[in-house]
């Protein structure tokens, strides 16, 4: 069905991704193509993989952009994927019913034993999270590690999506965005998170956190303004003086 | 090519439904064996054609099932249920030279379905928020007429070509052509003066800093989406285009059709054809241009700075 769930229950699993400190090493979107080639929407096919022209279905793509301009400018890098929004016109204008958002957590996912492959899904996406399978024929989209997180047979810590584990700097962060008291909600409160594209009106879960203002003036990171001299410079002072300078520093 | 060979059957079907309820049409058996042929296979082409496009072209039957929400499925539904008035309305009228009664009652419940199917091919494009050109209120307006006026010019040959002229078909055929040429005009305008309230700096949400610009794509060949939405094929040629689409596809047919109003005859016939066969390219033109000129808020993260 892809009418939207009507009692959804509250429950709005998501992401937060941190762009303050996101380093753009693309380590999330290889962990995802790395778990998710085996796991919910597999594979994840590849055309000429090892050639010139090797393109692929991902989940999770990189981009990194230039803020600013002049000596203003920072470089802001920006994983990308899908938003799991609370009004996906991804889902409502699947002809289908292959696309559907969870009642339960809010996932929005592709049932690929009844898409047909008509891509009008990826139109209706602002955000580019839906990629084409040509070789499946059915459209594929980040499934937030559904076979990741209620996985039982995976230690606890590691039911988090894999781009979320993978992450060396601790940018990405996983949790329900729909408890006001969860960790990811308190850390979107607190910085600031916010939705891309507000204006379109989708209601994106996952979040992204701002890039905290630049530290330009001394003093600002925390250390003092100017280092002071550790020690009072006595080398050339005689003996006598030397030895009233360490007698009178205890 | 879906949209313009179905949109001109479709429409062909609502001239013929009007027809024989308003008994402009007399049920010339020939003439109805050609014309409904012509219609039908315009429309089977179309659909046919749609299916090409599915990565899944044996699963279609689902899209029937999603009607509430989707207007891809009610565009489906909308196609078949054409089908299920319009095959008595053709056999009783090409086979029997019949379209009175109960059969013009199958015509206009065809012909409603057949513009109630192109109004859903308008509104899968319109209802589609990431695409500024297409979600817009000039958009499903543009569909029917243009799908009015193919039908019409169509049935405008059929009807010349068999001594059986009606000015009322050619009138509504020109009179189609004159306001497909201001709802075109109006759309360029409207496109052209306006602008996506979306931009990289919402796409990012990162205007706290200024202007923002793609610095490194995130992968070095295309992917899916490039190729599905990044399309600039004839947006360098877009103005040129335009011309040719308003010429070939309004401007000639509003003019023969309009001489065919009053002229009769073989030069008539000749007329209603280059008319018909000129609408044809040109709306083909214009639709061609409707994808290419479509800009998709995705582009904004890979270095569009306009939607």
């Amino acid at each position: 069905m892809t009418s939207l769930p009507a009692l959804p229950s509250g429950r709005k699993l998501g992401l937060v991704i941190d762009l303050d400190i996101c380093v753009g090493c693309h380590a999330c979107a290889v962990s995802c193509k790395e778990w998710n080639a085996g796991g919910h929407s597999a594979p994840l096919t590849d055309f000429d993989p090892y050639g010139s022209d090797a393109t692929g279905v991902w989940f999770n793509r990189i981009h990194s952009f230039e803020a600013g301009e002049g000596a203003d400018a920072r470089a802001i890098h920006f994983p990308k994927s899908c938003l799991h929004c609370e009004t996906p016109d991804c889902v409502t204008v699947c002809p289908t019913g292959a696309s559907y958002k969870r009642a339960e957590d809010g996932i929005v996912l592709v049932n690929a034993d009844i898409c047909i492959g008509c891509k009008l899904c990826a139109w209706a996406c602002p955000y580019g999270a839906r990629e084409f399978d040509a070789d499946d024929g059915v459209m594929k989209k980040c499934t937030l590690c559904i076979d990741r997180i209620y996985n039982e047979n995976l230690e606890e810590v590691d039911r988090v999506p894999a781009c979320v584990s993978v992450c060396p700097v601790g940018a990405r962060h996983f949790g329900d965005l729909g408890d006001s008291n969860s960790p990811v909600s308190q850390l979107v409160a607190s910085r600031g998170g916010y939705d891309l594209m507000p204006e379109l009106g989708y209601r994106p879960v996952n979040k992204y956190l701002p890039p905290r203002p630049r530290k330009t003036e001394p003093g600002c990171t925390g250390a003092p303004a100017a280092l002071a001299p550790t020690e009072d410079d006595f080398n050339g002072a005689g003996l006598l003086l030397r030895w009233m300078d360490r007698l009178l520093s205890r | 090519m879906f949209t313009v060979t179905s949109g001109a059957g479709y429409g062909m079907l609502a001239v013929l439904g009007y027809g024989a309820a308003t008994r402009l049409l007399q049920p010339n058996a020939k003439f109805g064996l050609a014309a409904f042929a012509l219609a039908l296979a315009l429309v089977v082409a179309g659909l046919l054609s749609s299916l090409l496009h599915l990565g899944r072209p044996e699963r279609s039957w689902r899209a029937m099932s999603q009607w509430r929400s989707s207007w891809l499925s009610r565009e489906g539904s909308m196609a078949l249920l054409t089908f299920v008035p319009t095959l008595p309305f053709a056999v009783a009228w090409s086979l029997f030279g019949e379209n009175s009664g109960l059969f013009a009652l199958c015509g206009v419940l065809a012909g409603i379905l057949a513009l109630a199917t192109v109004f859903c091919t308008g509104m899968i494009y319109a209802s589609l928020k990431p695409i500024h050109q297409w979600h817009n209120r000039w958009v499903v307006p543009g569909y029917l007429v243009m799908a009015i006026m193919t039908g019409a010019l169509w049935i405008n040959v059929l009807l010349q070509s068999r001594g059986l002229s009606r000015p009322s078909v050619a009138a509504i055929a020109a009179g189609a052509a004159l306001v497909g040429m201001v709802l075109k005009i109006g759309y360029w305008r409207y496109v052209d003066t306006s602008s996506a309230r979306s931009t990289p700096q919402t796409a990012t949400g990162l205007d706290q800093f200024g202007k923002v610009t793609l610095l490194d794509p995130p992968h070095t060949q295309e992917n899916f989406l490039l190729r599905e939405m990044g399309y600039r094929l004839a947006r360098k040629h877009a103005w040129q285009l335009r011309r040719i689409s308003l010429s070939f596809g309004f401007f000639v047919p509003f003019v023969l059709a309009g001489l065919t109003v009053a002229v009769t005859g073989r030069f008539a016939t000749i007329a209603a054809l280059i008319a018909a066969v000129s609408a044809i390219v040109g709306v083909l033109i214009e639709r061609w241009l409707f994808f290419a000129e479509a800009k998709h808020t995705v582009m904004l993260y890979y270095g569009g700075n306009k939607a």
